[in-house]
C-alpha cells in the first residue's frame, strides 16, 4: 500500500562511503539485514491491512495523484490506491487525512480550517474543482479520483504552485482606496444597505483558486486576470464608498487587453466556486461598465 | 523549490466528459463558427462561376447550359452535397441560436439559467434540422 520508497538503499550508501570503500563490517550487515526485515513485515502488514479495507463493504475506493520531484523513484507521476472505511459525514479531505495518517505518511496536500474557509484544498475530484473540506463523499462516484488542480505546476503529489494566481490577484490591487473621506474626522465612512447587498456575494472569495484552475481562458493566455481577481476588482469597484476616482483607476486595469475582455462566458468558473459566487455575472457587469465609461457622444 | 511538474496540454483536452453546459455552449459555437467561414468560402467559389456565366448568349442561358446553372445542377445531383446542405443548416440555426443566447448573456439576462438556454438551442436545432430533411433531400435518391 505504502509508496514509502525504503530508505535502506540510501543508508547503506552512505555509511558505504563513510568507511571510505572497506567492506561493510557484520554490524552494518546484520543492521541492514533488520532494516530490511522490518521494512518486509511493514509492508506485509499495510498489504493484509488494505486487503481488509479492500474486502469490508464499508469503505471508499481512493486513487490519488502522487509526484515527489525530490525522490527518485516518485518523479514519475502515477496513481496510488486507498480503501478508507467510511463514517457518515466524510468529506474527501477527511479521507486523504485517513490516508496519510494510515497508510503513507508521505502524502501531501494543503489543508487548515476544514470548514470551506481558508480555501486551501482546492483540489481536482472526479472531474471537477472542488473545495475537498465540503465535499461528500456519498455524493461522489467510487472510485474517487483526486489529482492536483490543473493549469498549474505541480509541487508534490496534490500541491500546485499557486504563485502566479496570487500575482493575479495583486494586480487588480485587492484592497480598499478612496479619497472621499466623510466629514467629521471620527465619521464612518458608511455603505448603504443596497451597496452591501450589491457587492455581498463577491465578498465571499477565499482565494482557493479552483475558478482560475477551470477556466480555459487563463489557461491559455496567462496574462488574463482570471475570474477570482476581476471578482475582486468587481468588489472594490461596486463599492461606493471608494469614489469616482478610484473607480476610474480600477476601470482602467479590468479593461486592458488581459482583463474582462478576454471572458468566453463558459460558465466554468460560476460552476465551480465553491462559495457560489456568480463570477461570469460579476465579469459581465464589469464588461458593461467598461463600455459605458468608453463611450462617448459628441 | 526544486522542480515542479507540468502536466502539460492533454490536461485541456483529456477532461472532455467533465465539461459543463456553458463549456459545451461555447465549445459548439466555435465549431459551428468555422464551419459556416469555411462555408463562406467555398459559397464564393461557387458563386462566381456566375461571372463567365453572365457573358453568354440569351439562348444559353434559357437553355441552361452556362457554366454557372451546370456548376448548380451537377452539385445538387450529387447525394454527398444534399446531406452536407442538411449539415449546414444545422450548424448555421445553432450558430444564430446560440448567437442569440450569447447576445443574453452579455446584456446580463438570465445568466442563472444559461445551461437551459443552452439546451433549448439545441433541442430547437435538432427540430428544425429534422424538418428541414425533406426539402434538402426531395428527389436525390
Amino acid at each position: 500500500m505504502s509508496t514509502q520508497i525504503p530508505k535502506q538503499t540510501e543508508k547503506a550508501d552512505e555509511t558505504a562511503a563513510e568507511t571510505e570503500s572497506e567492506a561493510p563490517s557484520k554490524g552494518d550487515e546484520r543492521r541492514a539485514e533488520k532494516r530490511r526485515r522490518a521494512d518486509e513485515q511493514r509492508r506485509q502488514r499495510e498489504a493484509e491491512e488494505a486487503e481488509r479495507a479492500a474486502a469490508d463493504e464499508n469503505t471508499v475506493e481512493l486513487r490519488v495523484f502522487r509526484y515527489d520531484p525530490d525522490v527518485e523513484g516518485k518523479q514519475e507521476p502515477r496513481f496510488d490506491t486507498f480503501h478508507v472505511p467510511f463514517t457518515k459525514g466524510m468529506t474527501v479531505l477527511d479521507a486523504l487525512m485517513y490516508s496519510r495518517d494510515t497508510y503513507d505518511s508521505s502524502l501531501t496536500f494543503r489543508h487548515s480550517c476544514r470548514q470551506a474557509v481558508c480555501g486551501s484544498d482546492a483540489m481536482f475530484v472526479n472531474g471537477g474543482q472542488k473545495l475537498a473540506c465540503k465535499t461528500q463523499i456519498d455524493e461522489l462516484e467510487e472510485p474517487i479520483r483526486v489529482e492536483p488542480l490543473p493549469h498549474a505546476e505541480v509541487t508534490k503529489d496534490l500541491v500546485v504552485d499557486l504563485e502566479h494566481f496570487y500575482d493575479q490577484m495583486e494586480a487588480v490591487e485587492p484592497y480598499f482606496q478612496t479619497n472621499e473621506y466623510p466629514d467629521g474626522e471620527l465619521e464612518e465612512q458608511r455603505q448603504t444597505r443596497e451597496n452591501r447587498e450589491k457587492i455581498k456575494m463577491s465578498t465571499r472569495c477565499i482565494w482557493c483558486s479552483a475558478c482560475m484552475s477551470s477556466c480555459n481562458i487563463a489557461a491559455g493566455d496567462n496574462e488574463y486576470l482570471g475570474p477570482a481577481a476581476i471578482n475582486k476588482a468587481y468588489r472594490f469597484a461596486m463599492d461606493e464608498r471608494e469614489g469616482e476616482d478610484v473607480k476610474q483607476k480600477r476601470l482602467e486595469i479590468i479593461e486592458q487587453e488581459h482583463g474582462v475582455w478576454r471572458c468566453q462566458t463558459q460558465f466554468s468558473c460560476t460552476e465551480v466556486c465553491p462559495k457560489d459566487i456568480p463570477l461570469t455575472e460579476h465579469i459581465q457587469e464589469l464588461k458593461r461598465e467598461a463600455v459605458k465609461n468608453n463611450l462617448k457622444f459628441w | 523549490m526544486s522542480q515542479s511538474y507540468n502536466r502539460g496540454l492533454i490536461e485541456d483536452f483529456s477532461r472532455w466528459r467533465e465539461f459543463e453546459a456553458g463549456m459545451w455552449a461555447w465549445i459548439f459555437h466555435k465549431f459551428t463558427g468555422w464551419v459556416l467561414i469555411g462555408y463562406l468560402f467555398t459559397h464564393i467559389a461557387v458563386l462566381s462561376t456566375a461571372i463567365p456565366a453572365s457573358g453568354a448568349e440569351t439562348a444559353v442561358l434559357q437553355a441552361g447550359n452556362d457554366v454557372y446553372t451546370q456548376t448548380i445542377v451537377s452539385l445538387e445531383g450529387l447525394l454527398l452535397v444534399r446531406v452536407l446542405e442538411v449539415g449546414l443548416l444545422a450548424v448555421a440555426v445553432f450558430h444564430m441560436l446560440n448567437g442569440a443566447r450569447l447576445l443574453l448573456v452579455d446584456l446580463g439576462v438570465g445568466l442563472e439559467s444559461q445551461d437551459k438556454s443552452f439546451y433549448a438551442s439545441l433541442v430547437l436545432t435538432g427540430a428544425i434540422t429534422v424538418a428541414s430533411v425533406p426539402t434538402f433531400i426531395a428527389g436525390a435518391f
